[in-house]
């Protein structure tokens, strides 16, 4: 054994990896056709997606009827989806019930919506810090602009509906419980006793209860509570429920964040002088949020299709609009494409805040 | 090999140590549930000392030093940091803490900063200094430890050595009275304890005080001027490196030695 000593004097060359294991090539073969039962699979879905598809775009697009008065006249023209049920009542599924002369004023607060999440979600854009300003101040600008007030008349929350329901409630409910959520995980952590006892009360007292529960209470339980004469409006009653609800269940998900985080960094912060918040802000929350992301964004989409529930209390959210619409006798027993328009606006929401994450998760990889 | 590199200039080093006490430790007592860590350990430590501290693992050597920027409390007896009491009082804490820097066996580096970020956060939050200030100062210190071209990237795409020393820089950064280092090579390859310690021995040089758990005798020798041996929570046995490798005195330490340097000629 010992004389066969190997000596190498030159150093080995780099090569070109070989054509099959690059590009297109290599992954067709390595996905689709590995191997023969592989083979097998990839033709039979082929053939189901052959006979699925072509009828659904038929159905869809070619044959569908876009322009008609009513359901009747639709199906007289073709047999096709009768997507004119939806054109018709576009604007009552988007502002619901939203005056027809004010709706300027949602359609601007929708795009300054998008100018005040810019800086907040992207922190590579110009102007960063002003943005951000404008960000803070936006929930005043989007009240007044909504609801009314400096000049412009007063809107009731009880004629909102729609998409712009949804979006009010979800946004809100979602730029409100992510703070809220961050507090109670925190909390739940503390080391004062009455802090985490409450916490943990109030962190299980949501879970353990359905969230339409929560929403009947917010529209009939709270006036109890309220001093009489307080009228407290239902859209905000909700918002605060659907926000609650959605903190306790960002609290466990942030702490599972926490307790992923090593004693080592605490440490190391504490060793450094920073006192207690001033580690959380800088040195443990923006690691902990950051392993977080994928079950906070998963509770987000879940609090989104969740504003769906209140139909149940009286307000007229997408589907609630699908339902005053499929009562409509001109309309009647057209669910399918109603319900595949509601289906559409909230997968789009949904798919964007999935893909927002998984691009904020590779965006915040250091390489560890 | 890298004992062997720093046993050559043996001595070579004295540097200056004046009388004025930074820590000053009196019967520490400290216990893990029922288990006692610490007993009864009296320490005076004075401007400029160079301390390195060893033992056989469990001995709380990792342990006595974390009571000294209260990583740990102790339980009993007193400990004093730049006249400072150590206390519950937090304020007070991160006082002493801004003093005292410390430099771990897993560096503890902030994995989503930059080095340069690593190294200035300290500075600009808890020393409040304008930034550009804190990145002249980090960058100064990050020279110092050899790696300025690095400062840009982030911890988890450096080599253990080359981030032991971003840490002992961020260390650095705010300025501290004394530096503690809890074994701070022993996590690294054989290949990049070498930098690590010389990184080190130009600090002591510098006249920092340092107090160093650490078995790299050949640091020892060459830059203490006071080595500690530890055992089951006591020092038992202190001395100038001299007296301590020549003429151990008690038989706890002949055996520790016995061992460690045994395995380091093998």
């Amino acid at each position: 054994m010992e004389r066969a000593t190997h000596i190498v004097h030159e150093k080995a060359p780099t090569l070109p990896p070989p054509v099959m294991s690059v590009g297109i090539a290599r992954w067709l073969k390595e996905n689709l056709f590995s191997s023969a039962s592989n083979i097998v699979l990839t033709f039979v879905v082929i053939y189901l997606l052959w006979l699925i598809i072509p009828p659904f775009l038929d159905w869809a697009i070619f044959d569908a009827v876009w322009v008609a008065a009513s359901r009747a006249e639709c199906w007289d023209t073709a047999d096709g989806a009768c997507w004119a049920v939806v054109v018709t009542r576009f604007d009552q599924f988007v502002y619901g019930d939203y005056p027809k002369s004010e709706r300027w004023r949602a359609n601007l607060a929708f795009v300054l919506l998008f100018v005040a999440l810019a800086p907040v979600l992207y922190d590579r854009i110009p102007w960063r810090r002003h943005l951000v300003g404008f960000s803070i101040c936006y929930p005043v600008v989007a009240y007044i602009l909504l609801i009314g007030g400096l000049g412009l008349p007063e809107v009731e929350t009880a004629r909102f509906g729609g998409f712009l329901l949804t979006i009010v409630i979800g946004i809100t409910g979602i730029s409100a419980s992510l703070p809220l959520g961050i507090l109670l995980a925190l909390g739940r952590q503390s080391d004062l006793f009455i802090i985490r006892v409450l916490c943990v009360a109030f962190i299980e007292f949501i879970r353990g209860v359905p969230l339409i529960t929560l929403l009947f209470v917010a529209s009939t339980l709270l006036n109890y509570f309220m001093p009489p004469g307080t009228s407290f409006n239902l859209l905000v009653r909700v918002l605060i429920m659907v926000t609650l609800f959605s903190a306790a269940y960002l609290a466990e998900v942030i702490r599972g964040g926490l307790q992923a985080m090593p004693a080592g960094q605490y440490e190391a912060a504490k060793s450094l002088g920073l006192p207690y918040w001033k580690t959380m802000r800088l040195v443990i929350l923006p690691q902990a949020l950051k392993i977080s992301i994928p079950g906070i964004v998963n509770s987000f989409i879940a609090l989104y299709k969740d504003t769906t529930l209140v139909i149940i209390i009286g307000l007229l959210d997408p589907l609630g609009i699908g339902k005053a619409t499929l009562s409509d006798t001109t309309w009647q027993g057209l669910s399918t494409e109603v319900y595949i328009f509601v289906a559409i606006f909230f997968f789009l929401c949904c798919f964007g805040m999935s893909r927002y994450s998984a691009w904020l998760e590779r965006r915040l990889h250091t390489g560890h | 090999m890298t004992d062997q590199d720093i046993q050559g200039s043996e001595e070579a080093f004295t540097g200056a140590v004046s009388d004025e006490v930074v820590i000053d430790i009196t019967s520490m007592n400290k216990w893990f549930g029922d288990f006692h860590v610490l007993k009864d350990i009296n320490l005076t430590v004075y401007r400029g000392e160079r301390i390195v501290i060893c033992g056989p693992s469990g001995s709380g050597k990792s342990t006595m030093i974390r009571c000294i920027n209260r990583l740990e409390k102790h339980q009993r007896g007193r400990v004093e940091v730049d006249g400072i009491e150590l206390t519950d009082n937090i304020k007070k804490m991160d006082q002493v803490r801004r003093e005292v820097g410390m430099v771990f066996q897993h560096f503890n580096l902030f994995p989503h900063l930059t080095v340069l970020e690593n190294c200035t956060l300290a500075p600009i939050w808890v020393r409040r200094m304008p930034r550009a200030e804190a990145d002249e100062s980090a960058m100064r210190y990050l020279e110092r430890v050899k790696i300025p071209e690095q400062a840009s990237k982030y911890p988890g795409q450096l080599s253990g050595g080359q981030q032991q020393r971003v840490a002992i820089a961020r260390s650095l950064c705010m300025e501290p009275r004394v530096m503690l280092f809890d074994e701070p090579t022993s996590a690294l390859d054989p290949e990049m304890i070498k930098e690590v310690l010389e990184v080190m021995v130009d600090l002591a040089e510098s006249g920092m005080t340092m107090l160093v758990v650490s078995h790299e005798m050949g640091f020892a020798r060459q830059v203490a001027n006071r080595i500690i041996f530890m055992d089951e929570g006591q020092i038992v046995e202190q001395a100038p490196p001299t007296e301590f490798f020549r003429n151990p005195k008690s038989d706890r330490t002949k055996l520790f030695l016995s061992q460690i340097l045994h395995s380091a000629e093998a």
